[in-house]
C-alpha cells in the first residue's frame, strides 16, 4: 500500500475537506454499485426472493383410508415408506413448460390458471366413448392416497402423496375394443391460459402415450390431488397422469383427451429429441441419458445423492411388462 | 485517470464481483436457494463464471471504441473473478453432484461431452490466472503474454458450448451468451482482418 498523499501544512484544511467529500462520494458510488449488482443478480436468479406461498386448493373428501402397512405387506407399491417431500417443494419445483421453462417460476406463472368447466374426452377404439365433465370422472371411483416416488429425467426426485385412482377404471368405463393397443393423452392447448404455449420451445399441445398393459397397470394413477387436496395448477390441475416407474415427463398434466389407438402414438419429448427421450422412458439407472448419468438422483430435501433404483423401485410390480425387451433400445 | 481513481475503480470491481457470492452464501444460509439448492449452486456459479468471462472480453472493445484506456486496469480482476467462479462451479459439481468422489468425477468427465467443454474452459484458465501477475507479464514479455492470453477466447467459447449442451430444451439464455460472445470476438476478428492492429492492444501496464 502507498502512503496517502502527504498534506502540506498550509493546505491542510481545504485538502481535508476535498478528500472527505471525495471519499463520501466514493462510498456512495460503491454502495450504489453494490446494490445495483445485487439487484441484477436477483433479477437473474429470482429464487432467493421467493417466499413460501401457501397452496390453496380444495380438500378432497372421502379419500380411501390409506393403509400403508397393508400396502407394504401386499407389495402393491401403492405406499412407499420414505420421507415425503414438503408441499412447498412439490408445488414450487415444477416442470410444466406450458407455463414456464423455469421450474421455480411455474407456480407464479400458473397461479391464475382456471379449470372451470373442464372436460375430458375419452375416445378412439372403444364401445362407449364419452366426453366427461371433470366431476363425472372424479366420481367414477373413490379417491385413494398413493405415496409414490417421482423421478425426473433431469436427475432429481420427490416422494409425493398423490390422490387419485387407477387409470384402468376410467378405461374400463369406456369399454376398449380389442384393437386398442395403446393409449394416447393430450394436454390442453390454450395459449391464453397457458402463456408459454406462445413460444415454440416444444411442439404444442403436449402429448404422451402408454402401451395398453402399462395404462391398465394398477400403479398407473389418474391423479386429481396431492396431500389430500385438489391438484394446484402448477402440478397439473385438474387431472393428470402419474406412472411412478417412468420418468416424470410421462406423467402428462392438465389432460383434455384420452384416446385408445392401435399404433404407438407420438410423444412430445421423443419428438423433440428422439435420441434422448424414448417412448418407454422407464426409470433405469443403467441406461444413461446421452448427455448425463441416470445412476444417481438428487432427492429434493436431502443433502447427498441417492442411487436410482431400477423401474424407480417398482421392479417387482412392473418388471414383467418388459420381460425380454432390450431396455437399451427401448429406452 | 488519476492513480487514486484507478485504485477506486479496482475496489469497485473487487466489491461488486463479490456481491453475487455474498448473496449466494446469504441465501444458502437462509435456505432460500429453492427446492434444489445443489443444482442452483452449480448453475449459478457457472453462470457467474461466464458473465465475468464476457466482461473480461468486453474490456478491449470498450476501451478502443470509447477511448477509455483505464479500463485495461480492471481486466485482470475481472478475469480472475471468472476463474474464481469457474473454480467454485467445479467444486460445487465435485462435492454436490459427485459427492467428493474423485473416480466418479473423472469417469463422468470422460463420458460426458458437455463436461469436456467445461473442463477445457477451466483448464485453459489456469495458466492465464497463473500468469496474470505483473511479474509474470514481465518475465514472459508482452508479445508472448498476449499470445498466451488469447486462450481466453477458446475458454469462453468452450464455456458457452458447455452451458448450451446441458440445457434440456430452453436454450434462450445460452444463446444470449453465445451472441454476446460472437459480437465481442467478431469485433476482434474484424480488427484483425482490417489489418489495423490498434496500437492500444498491449499487455497491461506493469
Amino acid at each position: 500500500m502507498k502512503v496517502p498523499n502527504k498534506i502540506h501544512p498550509n493546505e491542510i484544511t481545504p485538502l481535508a475537506v476535498y478528500f472527505n467529500r471525495r471519499n463520501f462520494i466514493r462510498a456512495g458510488v460503491l454502495a450504489a454499485s453494490a446494490v445495483a449488482t445485487g439487484v441484477a443478480y436477483r433479477k437473474l436468479n429470482p429464487v432467493g426472493t421467493t417466499t413460501a406461498t401457501p397452496v390453496q386448493t380444495a380438500k378432497i373428501e372421502g379419500i380411501a383410508t390409506n393403509a400403508p402397512a397393508a400396502a407394504v405387506a401386499e407389495n402393491t407399491g401403492f405406499h412407499i415408506d420414505e420421507t415425503q417431500t414438503s408441499l412447498q417443494d412439490i408445488t414450487h419445483y415444477n416442470n410444466f413448460y406450458e407455463f414456464s421453462t423455469d421450474k421455480e417460476e411455474v407456480a407464479v406463472a400458473a397461479a391464475n390458471f382456471k379449470t372451470d368447466g373442464w372436460k375430458v374426452s375419452v375416445e378412439g377404439l372403444c364401445n362407449k366413448p364419452k366426453v366427461f365433465d371433470l366431476d363425472d370422472i372424479l366420481k367414477l371411483s373413490a379417491p385413494e392416497e398413493r405415496v409414490y416416488r417421482m423421478r425426473c429425467v433431469e436427475g432429481w426426485s420427490l416422494v409425493v402423496p398423490w390422490v387419485g385412482y387407477s387409470l384402468s377404471k376410467l378405461l374400463a368405463a369406456v369399454d376398449p375394443l380389442s384393437g386398442a393397443k395403446y393409449v394416447a393423452f393430450e394436454t390442453l392447448l390454450d395459449p391464453a391460459r397457458m402463456p408459454n404455449q406462445t413460444t415454440g420451445v416444444l411442439d404444442w399441445p403436449y402429448v404422451e402415450g402408454l402401451r395398453m398393459d402399462e395404462a391398465m397397470h394398477p400403479l398407473t394413477l389418474l391423479t386429481s390431488g396431492l396431500y389430500g387436496h385438489s391438484l394446484p395448477p402448477q402440478d397439473g390441475a385438474p387431472i393428470r397422469l402419474i406412472i411412478p416407474w417412468k420418468y416424470g415427463f410421462k406423467g402428462i398434466k392438465s389432460i383434455v383427451k384420452i384416446k385408445l389407438v392401435a399404433d404407438q402414438p407420438r410423444t412430445t419429448w421423443s419428438d423433440y429429441a428422439p435420441r434422448e427421450y424414448g417412448f418407454y422412458a422407464n426409470v433405469n439407472p443403467t441406461v444413461d441419458h446421452p448427455r448425463w448419468s441416470q445412476a444417481t438422483e438428487q432427492r429434493i430435501g436431502e443433502s447427498g445423492r441417492r442411487k436410482t433404483l431400477m423401474f424407480n423401485g417398482y421392479a417387482d410390480q412392473v418388471g414383467h411388462l418388459y420381460a425380454g425387451m432390450d431396455l437399451r433400445k427401448n429406452f | 485517470m488519476k492513480e487514486s481513481d484507478i485504485r477506486f475503480a479496482k475496489l469497485l470491481v473487487l466489491i461488486n464481483g463479490f456481491v453475487p457470492l455474498a448473496l449466494l452464501m446469504w441465501d444458502q444460509s437462509h435456505h432460500r436457494l429453492g427446492a434444489n439448492p445443489q443444482n442452483f449452486l452449480i448453475l449459478t456459479t457457472g453462470m457467474m463464471a461466464l458473465i465475468f468471462l464476457v466482461l473480461t472480453l468486453a474490456v478491449t472493445p470498450l476501451r478502443q471504441l470509447g477511448g477509455w484506456n483505464w479500463l485495461i486496469q480492471l481486466r485482470r480482476m475481472l478475469g480472475l473473478y471468472a476463474f474464481f467462479y469457474a473454480c467454485l462451479h467445479f467444486l460445487c459439481f465435485f462435492s454436490l453432484d459427485r459427492g467428493f468422489n474423485l473416480s466418479s468425477t473423472i469417469n463422468e468427465i470422460i463420458k460426458r461431452k458437455y463436461l469436456w467443454f467445461g473442463v477445457t474452459a477451466l483448464l485453459l484458465m489456469v495458466p492465464l490466472a497463473i500468469t496474470s501477475t505483473n511479474g509474470m507479464i514481465k518475465r514472459l514479455g508482452g508479445k508472448r503474454w498476449r499470445a498466451l492470453h488469447r486462450l481466453v477466447y477458446v475458454a469462453a467459447i468452450a464455456g458457452v458450448i458447455h452451458y448450451y449442451m446441458q440445457v434440456k430444451a430452453d436454450v434462450r439464455l445460452p444463446l444470449v451468451f453465445a451472441s454476446v460472445l460472437a459480437v465481442l470476438l467478431g469485433y476482434r476478428g474484424w480488427n484483425h482482418w482490417q489489418g489495423q492492429k490498434p496500437k492500444t492492444v498491449a499487455a497491461p501496464k506493469v
